[in-house]
């Protein structure tokens, strides 16, 4: 069976631990974590987490529903409909030939985010498919590091 | 009111109406014992090892439906106590666990006797807090109890850090509770127990699969009036034993690796599987692609995750048993003829004439089934029967005639050796009027010998039966048949004098050659007043039967062993 991808949108109590008790759901039962983002709702005392995952369907069903056991888990949301978002930061060498590097920073809507007097750090926002694909593109230029924040999502 | 954590934790086991508590002190939880030596709203029971704490804790859950409670200290105390929590955990029992810790201020400096105890327990709880402020610990204690008890029952950790233990916070217990993200589902959906019911009238083949939940949730009286009126036969799991009653006909027995040929027959034959509460085993299911393979499947369960999790379900229900089949018994009086199934349950009956369960016995030894089979001819319905793990347990299961539900306590999920004493222990103080069995190998009673002490010193008279066959019985059973007798590590008669060892304890020993002196001693045993162990000289090459070998089919049972 061909493992499928899944966005998860997971709001828990944010209290000691949960994180770990999510994490270790996944590792005790031998799931997948393909990226894991976390961060408190304002106002609440509530944090989202989006997880990004792979298996079967049947895998994917008891994911949901072990998470769902998780006595801190307030919603698991699974709905294909997600605004999806990932940040990806690309170091690159100032001694490389920058040229062209302005239209594809352009193509992906990406920006300088910082300089400093060896390299400069791009940054990319968006769903990961395209950050795939932007940092293939990139690659041209001999990045000496590449950060992935993972995906966050929203649901429609 | 004003009062310490430890003052707090008294308060709120008064609250929560725990009449015992089972325990070993130490560094971290000692300001908690010693409001404990102040209080008289429970018998606190020091056992002699941890595990045992837990374990007694549990026998008195199994055997009352009520939360067990125990006390253990940190470091070591926790860690013995996780085969415990572990147990309970896999077989649904609910269970607080209170432990200590080391102060706040010392976590995370590998302080003496720090050990990170909910990062241990996590995986083998239901639940578990780290308690950071006494003002915390009123709600963190009733959510525990609440919990534990409702929906898939489970052990509940609580860890309490000894600075906090001494902490002075106010104190209010709530009397409700509602919590924010936990809320089990206990009515099953109309639509769906509508079209289950559907499924059953339509059907040729049916058989209930009655599992753990039934005992969980009290359902034993609705289950059995159930299969009454629909007139479908009924296979048990090991945890089931007694929701149906042997002496039921509708009961076929327990079903998978040690069941019984005509259970695991209807399993394979059947058309539609009405699964109440069981979570399909491996031990139950044998190789998962030819398990009941001709069946429709409805499936009882108060854990969603439980449904679908090893087979897909035609009819899931997510509920409490004993609200579902209250709900569906109108339904099934109306819609349902107990005669259309005669066929079928002529079918099993025939199956079970011709492979009962069976056994030869023998005039020159004991056999381990006739001494049980014995038991349940001497005391049935009298005595509440506790098994360690092993051969001795499927015996147990298997010859023992059980009447109703918490009459028999055993380690199924985890299968935990030493299990037997400490949770006779703890039935036996629950049911004091009781008499109680445990059932056990000269392996397992070896794990939890220590417990003789606390059973002599608090006079809890449990009677232990030893079938004594001088080896790890279980795992010498496979060596035989898998391993071509290649008896590695499982040679077990270089052993204590079992009879030396109670006495030495203070409690009653007797050794058992003759089915004369088995009679003669339990006799003795039951008059006794205190801990006894008969250690029953049996068979020592007596294989449990029929079988499914791991990964075999149901259908496909080896019946008897030829060499």
């Amino acid at each position: 069976m061909d493992a499928i991808r899944r966005v998860l949108s997971v709001i828990v109590l944010n209290e000691d631990g949960v994180l770990s008790r999510i994490s270790g759901l996944f590792a005790g039962r031998g799931y997948n974590i393909d990226s894991l983002t976390v961060a408190p709702i304002p106002k609440t005392n509530l944090s989202r987490l989006t997880i990004v995952t792979s298996g079967s369907t049947a895998v994917l069903e008891q994911i949901v529903k072990q998470l769902h056991k998780l006595i801190p888990t307030y919603k698991v949301i699974e709905s294909g409909e997600f605004v999806e978002k990932e940040l990806a930061l690309v170091k690159i060498p100032l001694s490389e030939d920058f040229n062209g590097l302005d239209a594809m920073l352009k193509a992906y809507n990406g920006t300088i985010a910082s300089s400093s007097e060896e390299s400069i750090v791009l940054m990319v926002a968006d769903d990961y498919n395209r950050i795939d694909s932007f940092l293939k593109a990139v690659k041209k230029y001999n990045p000496t590091d590449i950060v992935r924040s993972g995906s966050v999502a929203m649901d429609l | 009111m004003e009062l310490s954590g430890s003052q707090m934790v008294i308060e709120a086991l008064r609250k929560e109406n725990v009449s015992v508590v089972f325990g070993y002190p130490g560094g971290a939880i000692m300001n908690v014992y010693d409001e404990v030596y102040k209080q008289n709203h429970f018998k606190h029971i020091l056992t002699r090892h941890e595990q045992a704490a837990i374990h007694a804790a549990d026998g008195y859950a199994r055997a009352t439906g009520e939360v067990g409670v125990a006390f253990v200290t940190s470091g070591p105390g926790f860690t013995n106590a996780v085969t415990g929590l572990a147990t309970a955990y896999m077989d649904s029992i609910p269970l607080v666990v209170i432990s200590g810790q080391v102060p706040i201020s010392m976590i995370g400096t590998d302080a003496f006797q720090e050990i990170d105890a909910v990062g241990i327990s996590r995986p083998c709880v239901k639940h578990n807090y780290l308690v950071k402020d006494a003002k915390d610990l009123s709600r963190i204690l009733k959510e525990a109890f609440y919990i534990a008890r409702s929906g898939r029952p489970g052990p509940v950790h609580v860890d309490i850090p000894k600075d906090v233990t001494a902490q002075i916070a106010h104190f209010s217990y709530p009397s409700e509770i509602k919590m924010q993200t936990y809320k089990p589902t206990y009515k099953g959906n109309p639509r769906q127990i509508k079209k289950a019911i559907e499924a059953i009238a339509a059907a040729k083949r049916p058989v209930l699969y009655i599992g753990g939940g039934a005992i969980n949730s009290n359902a034993a009286e609705e289950v059995r009036e159930f299969a009454k009126i629909c007139g479908i036969p009924a296979v048990e799991t090991l945890m089931a034993r007694g929701v149906m009653g042997d002496a039921n006909p509708l009961l076929l027995g327990m079903l998978g690796m040690h069941g019984c040929y005509c259970a695991n027959m209807a399993m394979s034959e059947a058309d539609l599987m009405i699964a109440f509460g069981p979570r399909f085993d491996d031990r139950v299911t044998g190789k998962l692609s030819e398990f009941a393979k001709h069946a429709k499947i409805i499936h009882v369960d108060i854990d969603p995750s439980s449904i679908g999790k090893i087979v897909p379900i035609d009819y899931p229900i997510v509920g409490d048993l004993k609200n579902v089949v209250e709900a569906m018994i109108p339904l099934a009086k109306e819609q349902i003829q107990a005669d259309k199934y005669k066929p079928w349950r002529e079918l099993l009956k025939r199956y079970n004439e011709i492979h009962p369960l069976r056994y030869e016995d023998s005039n020159d030894v004991i056999k381990p089934q006739w001494a049980i089979e014995r038991v349940g001819e001497l005391l049935g319905d009298k005595a509440v029967i506790c098994t360690d793990v092993g051969q001795h347990q499927m015996w147990a299961a298997q010859f023992y005639p059980f009447s109703y539900p918490r009459q028999w306590l055993s380690s199924g999920g985890l299968g935990t050796m030493g299990y037997g004493l400490p949770a006779a222990m703890g039935a036996k103080v629950a049911l004091p009027n009781k008499t109680v069995i445990n059932f056990t190998g000269d392996g397992s009673i070896l794990m939890n010998i220590q417990e003789l002490m606390t059973a002599v010193e608090n006079k809890i008279a449990v009677i232990n039966i030893i079938l004594n066959n001088q080896f790890l019985g279980m795992v010498r059973q496979w060596q035989t048949f898998f391993y071509n007798k290649r008896y590695s590590s499982t040679d077990l008669s270089v052993q204590p004098d079992f009879v030396k060892l109670v006495e030495s304890f203070g409690g009653r020993g007797f050794r058992v050659k003759t089915k004369a002196e088995f009679d003669q001693a339990l006799n003795d045993a039951m008059q006794s007043g205190c801990v006894c162990m008969i250690d029953v000289q049996v068979d020592r090459f007596e294989n449990v039967l029929p079988m499914v070998p791991a990964g075999g089919t149901l259908y496909n049972m080896m019946l008897e062993y030829k060499e």
